[in-house]
C-alpha cells in the first residue's frame, strides 16, 4: 500500500475523473428512457423498433463502440465525448428495455381507477404509473449504474478510462498492485453510486418500504434485463 | 469515412484471409477462446444453477456472485491475473471463465425460481421424484432463462477475447489495438467491424436457439408473466443479469 | 381406511397448525374436511400423501403407517387435485392426465388411450386432448386435475378446495359431476373446504374444523344441521343467523300448494308443497350416498 499512499492526490483526482465521465450516462441514459420506454410499452410498433434496436447496440462490444464513434461523430479518437456518448448509448440500450418493462409492471386496475377519478393521461403518468414504476425503474438504473462505472475503464484503451489508467499503466510497469489499487476503487465507487441511488429511491418512494417482503421472491428481471444482451422479444 | 472505405477494402482483400495472422485464423482464435472458456464455464455454472434453484439453497450466494461480477471491472480483472500468472492460454481461458460463470449461474437459478411453484408442488404431489422434476418439469421451463444467461456470458467472453489482445493473446482485438498503436486507423476500424460482426452473429444464433426452446404450450407470453411480474424486488440486483462490461 | 392418531404438526417458524388430531376416515366414502383458513385443514390432507410430515402422530391407511412407505411411491398411489389444477404448462392435457401411469411405468400409448378414456370420465370432450392447459378454461383445467388425480385408479383421492378458482355456475356443475363420480367409482374421497355448504352438499361425513385442527364437530350433514354442537358450529354453519331455521312465510300468497319458505331472518329460501296445508315430507336418498350404482342399497349417510 506505499504505492498507494504516495499516489494518493493521482487515484483520487482519477476517482473524480471517472465519477463525472460515468455519472453523464448514467443520468442522461435514465432521462431518455423514460420517454422511450413508455412508448415501447405503450405501441407495439414502437416497441417492435426501440426494443431491438437496443438490443443490437448492446451487443456490440464497448471497445469497438469507443473507437468506432470518431468516425460518426467527427472527434478525434481521444475525445472524452466519444467514450461518453458510447456509455450513453449502453445505458440507454438497457434503460430503455427496463423503462419498458417498468411501465408494464404497473397494474392495469391501478390505472383505470386513476382515469376513472379523472385523470388527464398527463397526470396519470406523473401521479400514478411513474411512482409505480420507480422500483422496476430503480433496478435497472441500478444494474445501469454498475455497468456503466465498470465498463468506463475499457476507454483506457483510448485514453479517456478514468481509473483504467491505473490498469495500464500497472501493466506496462509489471506493478500489480496499482492495477488492485484500480479495481478496488472501481468497486467502492460503483458501490457509492448504488447506494446513492438506494437512498434516494428510499426517499422518494417510502411506501415501498411498508411492503411486506415474501419469503421467496421472484426476480424481477428474467426477460427484461435479463437478456441483457437484449432479446427483442 | 475514409476509414470505413479503407476498412471494408481490408476485409474483402483475399489476401487477408488465410494467411496466417489474418482474418481467418485470427477469427477461429477468437472462436475457440470463447468456445473453451463457455465449455468449461457451462460444465460448472450450469449444474450448480440447478442445484441452487432446485432446492432454494445458496440463492443469497447467486445474489451476491452476480452482483459482484457486474461490478468487476474485467480489463482490471484479466490484467491483474495475467501479472501473476503469465501470458498463455490457461491463464486467459481461466480468466474468461470466472467472468463467463456468473450470467450462466444467474440464467440457471432464475430460470428455475421463475417456475409457478404450483406447478412444482403438483408435479411432487403426482409422484416424481426430484430428479423428475428436475429434468420433467424444471429443466424444459427453465431453458429459454438458462439460454438467456449462456447468451450473455458469450458475449461477454467475446468482449473479453477482444481486449486481451491487448496484453499480446492474439484473434480478433489484435486489429484494434495494433491499429491505435500504430496509428492506422483504418485497422482498428477492421478490428470493430469484425469483433462487431462476431458479436452479433452469435448472439443472433443464441437468439434463435432462445426462441426455439420456449417448450410448447408456453406461449412467451406466459412464460414470461412471472418475469415480468407486478412483483418488483427490493433486493433487485439478485435478478438483473450481467451486462457487458467489457470490451 | 385413512386414520389420523394424534397427529400433531408444528411449522419451523411456531405455528402449531394441526394439535393432537385423531379422526378414522371411512373407505370407499367422501370425508370433507371444512374450516376456516388456519384450521389446518389442508395440511391434514398433504400429511395424508406426505408432502407435509406430523411432528408427531401416526398416520395409518388400511393400518400401515404411512411413514414407512417411500413418499414418491405413495403419492403415485394416491390421487390429487388442486386448487389451480397444477397442470404442468408445457405437456399437452392428455400428457398431464397420463403423468402418473408414464411415471409407474406403463408405456405411453397405452397411457395415453387410458388418458383420453379418463376425460370421458370426467365430462371432456376428447378434441381438447391434444391442447395445451394453457387453452383451457379454468372449469376445464380442473376437469382435467380431476382426471390425473384419477388416471393411476388410486383408492384414496384427496382433493384441496378444488372448486375455488371457478366462478359459482363452473363450481356447480363441478360438483355434481364429483358427486357422480363418487357413485361411479367409490373412492375414498377427502375433500377440502371453506363452503360448508360444499360440504354438505358433497360429504358423506363432515368434519368442522377450529384452528389447530380441533374438530368442533363430526358427523352427516342431517346430525350437524339438527344439533350443532356448539356456538363456533352454530355460528360456521348459519344456524346462529337464522340461515338454516325455515318456515313458511305466511305473507306471500301459496300458488297452487306450494308455500315460500324464509330462513329466520325473513330471506326466501325456496318453495315447499303444502297439500292441505301439510308439510310435505319425504325419505330423499342423496345421490352421493348410495354405495354403488351396482347394487340399490341406500348408503348409510
Amino acid at each position: 500500500m506505499v504505492w498507494l499512499w504516495n499516489n494518493l492526490g493521482l487515484v483520487l483526482s482519477l476517482t473524480l475523473e471517472h465519477a463525472r465521465l460515468s455519472a453523464v450516462p448514467i443520468v442522461v441514459g435514465f432521462a431518455a428512457s423514460i420517454p422511450l420506454g413508455w412508448l415501447a410499452n405503450r405501441y407495439r410498433i414502437a416497441r417492435g423498433i426501440l426494443l431491438p434496436t437496443g438490443s443490437i447496440l448492446f451487443t456490440i462490444p464497448s471497445i469497438a463502440l469507443f473507437v468506432s464513434l470518431p468516425l460518426v461523430l467527427g472527434t478525434k479518437i481521444l475525445d472524452p465525448t466519444n467514450v461518453v456518448v458510447a456509455l450513453t448509448i449502453y445505458a440507454v440500450a438497457i434503460m430503455v428495455r427496463g423503462a419498458a418493462d417498468a411501465f408494464g409492471s404497473v397494474s392495469a386496475d391501478v390505472q383505470l381507477s386513476a382515469t376513472a377519478i379523472g385523470n388527464s393521461p398527463w397526470t396519470r403518468f406523473w401521479s400514478v404509473q411513474f411512482p409505480l414504476a420507480g422500483p422496476v425503474l430503480l433496478a435497472n438504473l441500478r444494474v445501469v449504474s454498475v455497468s456503466t462505472v465498470s465498463l468506463l475503464s475499457v476507454a483506457a484503451l483510448v485514453g479517456n478510462g478514468g481509473l483504467g489508467y491505473l490498469f495500464i499503466n500497472g501493466y506496462q510497469r509489471d506493478f500489480p498492485e496499482e492495477v488492485l489499487v484500480g479495481i478496488i476503487a472501481i468497486l467502492l465507487l460503483a458501490l457509492l453510486f448504488d447506494l446513492v441511488l438506494v437512498v434516494v429511491g428510499r426517499l422518494l418512494m417510502p411506501w415501498e418500504r411498508l411492503r411486506r417482503r415474501p419469503s421467496r421472491l421472484k426476480p424481477v428481471h428474467d426477460s427484461a434485463v435479463h437478456d441483457s444482451a437484449g432479446a427483442a422479444l | 469515412m475514409n476509414f470505413l472505405l479503407e476498412a471494408f477494402a481490408y476485409i474483402v482483400d483475399p489476401a487477408h484471409f488465410f494467411a496466417p495472422n489474418t482474418i481467418g485464423p485470427r477469427l477461429v482464435e477468437h472462436l475457440a477462446y470463447t468456445g473453451l472458456a463457455m465449455l468449461i464455464a457451462l460444465m460448472i455454472a450450469v449444474p450448480l444453477g440447478l442445484a441452487i434453484g432446485h432446492t432454494g439453497r445458496g440463492r443469497n450466494v447467486v445474489i451476491a456472485v452476480t452482483s459482484a461480477a457486474r461490478a468487476l471491472p474485467t480489463f482490471g480483472f484479466v490484467l491483474f491475473v495475467i501479472l501473476f500468472t503469465g501470458l498463455g492460454l490457461w491463464p486467459l481461458t481461466l480468466v474468461l471463465v470466472v467472468l463467463a460463470i456468473p450470467p450462466v449461474l444467474a440464467g440457471a437459478y432464475s430460470g428455475l425460481e421463475a417456475i409457478d411453484r404450483e406447478t412444482i408442488d403438483a408435479a411432487r404431489a403426482s409422484g416424481m421424484s426430484e430428479w423428475q422434476i428436475l429434468t420433467r418439469v424444471e429443466i424444459p421451463l427453465a431453458l429459454p432463462l438458462i439460454v438467456g444467461g449462456i447468451r450473455s456470458a458469450t458475449l461477454q467472453v467475446i468482449a473479453t477475447a477482444t481486449i486481451a489482445a491487448y496484453i499480446g493473446l492474439g484473434a480478433l482485438g489484435r486489429y484494434l489495438i495494433e491499429g491505435l498503436a500504430l496509428h492506422k486507423y483504418e485497422l482498428t476500424i477492421v478490428g470493430a467491424i469484425l469483433v462487431t460482426a462476431l458479436a452479433l452473429v452469435v448472439d443472433g444464433v443464441l437468439a434463435i436457439i432462445q426462441k426455439l426452446v420456449v417448450p410448447r404450450g408456453v406461449s412467451r407470453g406466459t412464460a414470461r408473466l412471472t418475469s415480468t411480474t407486478i412483483r418488483r424486488s427490493s433486493r433487485s440486483s439478485e435478478a438483473t443479469p450481467t451486462p457487458i462490461t467489457e470490451g | 381406511m385413512i386414520e389420523f392418531r394424534s397427529v400433531a404438526k408444528r411449522f419451523p417458524d411456531g405455528t402449531i397448525a394441526v394439535d393432537d388430531f385423531s379422526l378414522v376416515i371411512p373407505s370407499r366414502k367422501t370425508t370433507v374436511l371444512v374450516g376456516s383458513s388456519g384450521s389446518g385443514k389442508t395440511t391434514l390432507l398433504r400429511m395424508i400423501n406426505r408432502m407435509v410430515d406430523p411432528s408427531s402422530g401416526v398416520i395409518e391407511i388400511d393400518g400401515e403407517s404411512i411413514l414407512d412407505r417411500n413418499p414418491v411411491a405413495l403419492r403415485r398411489s394416491i390421487g390429487y387435485v388442486m386448487q389451480n389444477s397444477g397442470l404442468l404448462p408445457h405437456f399437452k392435457v392428455v400428457d398431464n392426465v397420463a403423468t402418473v401411469p408414464v411415471l409407474n411405468g406403463v408405456p405411453r400409448k397405452v397411457a395415453r388411450a387410458q388418458a383420453l378414456e379418463l376425460l370421458d370420465t370426467v365430462g371432456l370432450s376428447r378434441d381438447l386432448a391434444n391442447r395445451y392447459p394453457a387453452e383451457l378454461s379454468g372449469g376445464q383445467q380442473q376437469r382435467v386435475g380431476v382426471a390425473r388425480g384419477l388416471a393411476a385408479n388410486p383408492n384414496i383421492l384427496l382433493m384441496d378446495e378444488p372448486f375455488g378458482a371457478v366462478d359459482p355456475i363452473v363450481r356447480a356443475e363441478l360438483q355434481q359431476e364429483t358427486i357422480r363420480l363418487q357413485r361411479d367409482l367409490d373412492k375414498t374421497v377427502v375433500f377440502v373446504t371453506h363452503d360448508i355448504d360444499e360440504a354438505f352438499l358433497l360429504g358423506d361425513q363432515v368434519v368442522i374444523l377450529e384452528k389447530g385442527a380441533k374438530i368442533a364437530q363430526l358427523g352427516t350433514p342431517g346430525e350437524i344441521l339438527a344439533n350443532p354442537a356448539n356456538e363456533f358450529v352454530a355460528s360456521f354453519i348459519g344456524a346462529d343467523r337464522g340461515k338454516r331455521r325455515l318456515i313458511v312465510d305466511a305473507n306471500v300468497a301459496p300458488r297452487g300448494d306450494d308455500r315460500v319458505l324464509v330462513d329466520a331472518g325473513g330471506y326466501p329460501v325456496g318453495l315447499i308443497a303444502a297439500p292441505d296445508g301439510r308439510l310435505a315430507t319425504g325419505s330423499p336418498s342423496p345421490k352421493s350416498r348410495s354405495i354403488s350404482n351396482k347394487t340399490d342399497q341406500a348408503g348409510d349417510a
